[in-house]
Parts: C-alpha cells; sequence; structure tokens
C-alpha cells in the first residue's frame, strides 16, 4: 500500500483524491499555486507545498517543482488527476524516473493512446470495430469502389496530405462519390502535390458512449459505460449511466472490446473507452482511450457502488485488481452535471468572483463534489468548474426528478453558474425521453440559450 | 495622460499567440478600438481594447501577469 501520496492537481479532482487517499489511511500532500493558497485541497491535505506563480505553466505544469515538491515531503507516490499533465508520458516517466509510484498508466501506454494513428492501429488489432475507413491511403478509384463496401454513405474522402479541414469531400451516394473522388484527386494534387486519399464513413447523429475499464497490469475489468452525449463545444456538461439507447446484447459487446483493448496494451489503473455509438445502423465505433481518472467517474460510483479512486490507489500500492468482472452490479441510474463558473445566458462567459451564500444540496441519492465554500474567491486562471452534482435512484425517470430537486435545493451566490441550463434540461422533452446525440445540445442552445438567465 | 484598466481578472497577455509580436510596443500610438492585449480568463481569451485614442503608450503589466479586474495595464498620452 502507498504510504503518502502528492497529489498534482487542484479544485474538485484534488479534494476528490485526498478523500480516498485519507479512507485508505495514505497520508497526502497537496500542492498549490499562488492563487490557490485559501483552496479547499490545501485546507483537507495533510501537508501542503506551494509550487509557484498563478499561471500553469509555473505552477501545476512545472515536473521539476512537483517533483522538488514530493521529494522534500518524503512522498512515495503521485497522483495526477485529470486535466494538467495527466496525460503527459514524459510525466509518468519522470515520476518512475525518480523513483516514485505514478497514480496511473506507464509512459509507454499514454504515448500508445495518445498517437491517434497508433490508439486505431492497436484498437483494430484488439478486434475493436474503429470507424469504417481506408486502411491508409487508397490507390485508385476502383480500390476506392472497395472501400465503400464497409463505410457506405455518406462518405468523407480526405486528402492524405491535408489537414485543418481542408482538402475533405463528403458523398452522399455512389453518383455524388464517382465525381467527388476524381476531383478530390486532382484537388489533392494540385493543393499539396500529392494526390493520396484516405476514406472514412460520416458518422451523422451518433451518442457518445463510454466505457470504464480497471486494470492492474495483467487482467482487466469493466465497470459498465456512460453517455455523454450532451456535449457543448466537444465539453461534456451532462454524463450518465446506463445508457437508455444501448441494446443489453451491445453493450455485452462493447464492454467486452474496452476490456480487451486495456488487456491488450497491458493498462494499468482507471481508463476510459470512449465509442461513438451509431443508434440507426446499431454500431458501434472507437474513438479514442483516455488513460486518467475522468470528471464524470462518479456516475460510475453511483450505479456500481466501487470507489474508482480508491482502486486506482491499491493498484498503483502494487495490489491485484480486487474485484472479478462478476462482482461490478449494476443499480439504478445516476446522472452528474457539471456547475461551471458561466454565464449560460451570456454565451456561456467566464464568471470567476467570491461565493456568497452557499446551500448544497443533499438527501437521498446526492452527492456534490466541489471546492466551494462560503467566501472562497474563484480565481481567474484555471478551469471553470466549480462543482459537480451527482443523483442516483432507481430509474432514470426518478434520477431527472431527483436532480430538479437538488438543483432548486442548490443556492451558489456571488456567481453565475450553469445551474439554471440543467433546471432547463431536466424539464426537457428530448433529454427526458433521452432522445439526444452529440451536437443536439448546440442546436437547443440557438433556440434557449437566452432564456437561461439566472 | 489616460490608463487602459483590465476589465475583466486573468492572465494578461500582450501578443495574440507566444510566437506573434506584440499588439504594441512602448511609444506606440493607439487608436479607439485598437486591441492592446489579451485577457485569459478560465481558459477562454478577451480582447483588450483601448477606449480612446492617444500617444505613447507605456505598458505597467508584463506579458503573463496575473491582473485584476480594474487593474491598469498601460498609461497613454
Amino acid at each position: 500500500m502507498l504510504k503518502k501520496l502528492l497529489i498534482a492537481n487542484r479544485g474538485e479532482i484534488a479534494v476528490r483524491i485526498i478523500r480516498a487517499a485519507q479512507d485508505l489511511g495514505i497520508a497526502t500532500v497537496a500542492v498549490h499555486s499562488a492563487a490557490d493558497t485559501e483552496s479547499l485541497h490545501v485546507q483537507l491535505a495533510d501537508e501542503a507545498v506551494d509550487i509557484g506563480p498563478p499561471a500553469a505553466k509555473k505552477s501545476y505544469l512545472n515536473i521539476d517543482a512537483l517533483l522538488k515538491a514530493a521529494r522534500d515531503t518524503g512522498c512515495d507516490s503521485v497522483h495526477p488527476g485529470y486535466g494538467f499533465l495527466a496525460e503527459n508520458a514524459a510525466f509518468s516517466d519522470a515520476v518512475t524516473a525518480a523513483g516514485l509510484v505514478f497514480v496511473g498508466p506507464s509512459g509507454e501506454a499514454i504515448r500508445l493512446m495518445g498517437d491517434k494513428v497508433s490508439a486505431r492501429s492497436a484498437a483494430a488489432a484488439a478486434h475493436v470495430p474503429v470507424v469504417p475507413g481506408s486502411t491508409g491511403r487508397v490507390e485508385g478509384i476502383e480500390a476506392a469502389r472497395e472501400v465503400l463496401i464497409d463505410t457506405g454513405f455518406p462518405v468523407m474522402i480526405k486528402a492524405a496530405a491535408g489537414g485543418g479541414g481542408r482538402g475533405i469531400r463528403i458523398a452522399n451516394s455512389l453518383a455524388e462519390f464517382e465525381q467527388a473522388f476524381p476531383q478530390a484527386e486532382a484537388e489533392a494534387l494540385a493543393a499539396f502535390g500529392d494526390g493520396g486519399l484516405y476514406m472514412e464513413k460520416v458518422i451523422g447523429k451518433a451518442r457518445h458512449i463510454e466505457v470504464q475499464v480497471l486494470a492492474d497490469g495483467k487482467d482487466a475489468i469493466h465497470c459498465y459505460e456512460r453517455e455523454c452525449s450532451l456535449q457543448r463545444r466537444r465539453q461534456k456538461v451532462w454524463e450518465e449511466a446506463p445508457s437508455r439507447a444501448l441494446p443489453d446484447r451491445v453493450r455485452q459487446e462493447l464492454c467486452a472490446s474496452a476490456v480487451a483493448l486495456a488487456k491488450a496494451v497491458g493498462y494499468s489503473g482507471a481508463g476510459t473507452v470512449e465509442y461513438l455509438y451509431d443508434d440507426e445502423a446499431d454500431r458501434f465505433y472507437f474513438i479514442e482511450m483516455n488513460t486518467r481518472i475522468q470528471v464524470e467517474h462518479p456516475v460510475t460510483e453511483a450505479i456500481t457502488g466501487i470507489d474508482l479512486v480508491a482502486e486506482m490507489l491499491r493498484i498503483a500500492g502494487g495490489e491485484k485488481l480486487r474485484l472479478r468482472q462478476g462482482d461490478v452490479l449494476v443499480r439504478g441510474h445516476a446522472i452528474e452535471v457539471r456547475l461551471n463558473a458561466e454565464d449560460p445566458a451570456r454565451d456561456f462567459a467566464p464568471f470567476p468572483g467570491q461565493v456568497g451564500e452557499l446551500r448544497i444540496p443533499g438527501g437521498p441519492g446526492v452527492r456534490f463534489d466541489s471546492m466551494l465554500y462560503q467566501g472562497y474567491q474563484v480565481p481567474p486562471f484555471y478551469d471553470s468548474l466549480l462543482a459537480k452534482l451527482i443523483v442516483h435512484a432507481e430509474t432514470r425517470e426518478a434520477a431527472i426528478t431527483r436532480l430538479a430537486r437538488a438543483l432548486r435545493e442548490l443556492k451558489i451566490g456571488g456567481l453565475k453558474t450553469t445551474k439554471p441550463l440543467f433546471l432547463a434540461l431536466a424539464a426537457d422533452p428530448s433529454v427526458q425521453a433521452g432522445e439526444v446525440h452529440t451536437r443536439w445540445l448546440e442546436g437547443w442552445l440557438t433556440e434557449n440559450a437566452a432564456a437561461l438567465a439566472d | 495622460m489616460a490608463q487602459i484598466l483590465s476589465p475583466l481578472p486573468g492572465t494578461f497577455y500582450r501578443s495574440p499567440s507566444p510566437d506573434k509580436p506584440p499588439y504594441k510596443v512602448d511609444g506606440d500610438a493607439v487608436a479607439a478600438g485598437d486591441v492592446i492585449g489579451l485577457i485569459e480568463v478560465m481558459k477562454s481569451f478577451h480582447e483588450v481594447t483601448a477606449e480612446a485614442s492617444g500617444t505613447n503608450i507605456r505598458f505597467l503589466a508584463d506579458n503573463e501577469d496575473p491582473v485584476m479586474a480594474g487593474a491598469p495595464l498601460a498609461d497613454v498620452d
């Protein structure tokens, strides 16, 4: 078991990790920038070290300062949280080279999954479905017609030498394709001096579904899926588990594929394998693997009763997986919403400031993960996440009712927050019916954002 | 003499990106509406503009300085 842990992070996740460590009897060391002296994670940890000025680059992203803090306080391990250095392979390597335990996967695993091409290859090798398309370049229109058997329509034709959205054409039918392919070839040659093309299926209305895995370097299990289709600018705002869209047969396949990938790469710790799920075609496709604990992990904790952060710490301490797949059971439905210091009525403009009156919701099935306290000055230098409200109930319908109840109890004075967004979403018929996809929320916001004033 | 104040709390930047030259250097003239820097607040970037025209801008805040809302960023004659 680990003895003394440095938490290389701030905010609610630092608080979450300190709590898990203290529950396991592990001593905790917080780090903080000059702007975070009064932070809750500094107050709750057994010790705290000032690691530099407010700018993250000079503090929370400063590997030398973090390693020095760990050495000076006699830590044997480092938890990176999420964001900052959590998926930085060089940091994992540096922690290990300093003779400390990195609570997460090896630098090698982070590198493999951090690169789009190598991650796609690793997934394909583990028989995890990837977005259908050409394996590398397609040579000539005859080879391209064969790729169509896998992709169907619409299909995206991309210039191999292109980038940043340049050199992309979409064909909706064979007729369009026959016309577009030679054009794309000529265009790519003219624009990039290279006529090489590749092809990929266009996934229209898809859901974002991800599988939580736990692994110890040899064995791996899954803790079922989360659905995070409600997104704004590719940022998740509302996450839930289980997904109501997933037939049970597909759920079993999806979760098994995530375990296969984790095992294939010798994964260790907690990780998340992300997929797009196309309801209409009833197919799922690997997008990427996140090699860290995620913001939305509490929904999985709510439905399975597993403390994922504690399991990470046990695995990092050298224990084998304590749970077998059959031990992981799903009970009820959970929803998490992200309360950000943003004004949803003004295009989600950031709103740092001082917390006035604070009323935290409670009662059965309600969890509130946060670093807020009355009088806390929210610094402008970091992420806008203030709190995560997680509700758990027997059914999805009851969870939404409970979410609305808890949101009405919640009061965060002095700041603008995304609370009005979630009250409106909880009352929306499409959300209640679960009829959403990854681009649904942005469309909804163009109609409804103006009415989201506090 | 007039002062240009930070409209928001956050981190002050003198140039649009690290590899670009600064918007203005000491001694430059400014026109009303000219961008003189950026404030990064909670990972989003906001332009700071001069409210009035003037000459001989002199910066009081350095690149990457943490600033409070209302903090003076530059003097202008």
